[in-house]
């Protein structure tokens, strides 16, 4: 009932942040205060969201605040790792057209 | 639906953000007890956690107060209620916020917030909301037809065969 969140830099690339676990209404505001600072420089940052076994709206709204800081600077915020139970929130919440997806994992996710 | 709960299930936890995951393992408990798939487990543990989560944030403004999740066992149904004593709002005014972001938003319409209303009608059968005297969300998924088959034959059915 946790969240883990770690952050590497990439060289040029941009910067990875790693978030293990839930992430909801408790944990959100951890990853609103690693993830909004990285969001200032134009730099593109990724989200690594393939340990992430709940995320709800809570957690939506840090990555659509990320989004909007990185839209401001010109900068790409990039969702990593995304599995099907991630991708349909995703998907019904609109935010799929909007939030730049890359290597969805094609699993479903089933434990 | 007056037919009455085969069991019930309550828990009351204080209207804090550290204790909405424990109403998720609660619901995911008895979803599992029940017999729904994998997917509906989770459509029910979000939708619930965005009921409490409203609650946490708006029905006590940072005062002490509780949440209260009610839930309903039926042959065919899990109902959940989850209920405050905070304060209440205007029901269909906050609905009309809620929905899924456009295809091209402009930067003042990517809420951050509000996304939670939509995502428990979106993921469950029915949603009633309350706002009397505290708010009541009532939130209901039915077993699918063919779950409900799938696990009578299993011991882990619901209810006990």
């Amino acid at each position: 009932m946790n969240v883990l969140i770690e952050e590497k830099t990439d060289n040029k690339n941009g910067v990875t942040i790693f978030v293990e676990g839930e992430v909801d209404v408790y944990t959100a505001p951890q990853l609103r205060e690693k993830l909004l600072p990285l969001c200032q420089n134009g730099k593109t940052v990724y989200v690594d969201l393939s340990k992430v076994d709940y995320i709800d709206s809570t957690g939506l709204g840090v990555l659509i605040g990320a989004y909007k800081a990185q839209r401001a600077t010109a900068g790409r915020l990039v969702l990593k790792g995304v599995n099907a139970r991630i991708y349909r929130l995703l998907r019904i919440t609109g935010l799929h057209e909007v939030i730049e997806i890359e290597d969805r994992k094609q699993e479903d996710g089933k434990v | 639906m007056k037919d009455q709960p085969l069991d019930s299930i309550d828990l009351t936890i204080p209207a804090k953000p550290d204790f909405v995951g424990i109403v998720r393992l609660l619901v995911s408990g008895i979803a599992n007890r029940m017999g729904f798939s994998y997917d509906d487990i989770e459509d029910l543990k979000l939708a619930v956690s965005e009921a409490c989560t409203n609650a946490v944030d708006h029905a006590y403004s940072g005062g002490d107060g509780d949440i209260e999740v009610n839930c309903n066992l039926f042959g065919d149904r899990l109902e959940i209620n989850v209920i405050d004593r905070g304060h209440s709002f205007d029901v269909n005014e906050v609905e009309q916020r809620t929905g899924p972001i456009g295809f091209e938003p402009s930067m003042n319409a990517l809420r951050e917030r509000g996304l939670g209303i939509y995502l428990m009608k979106t993921l469950m059968d029915d949603v009633e909301i309350k706002g009397d005297n505290g708010v009541i969300v009532k939130l209901t998924k039915h077993l699918r037809k063919n779950e409900v088959e799938l696990h009578v034959k299993s011991p882990a059915s619901y209810p006990y065969r």
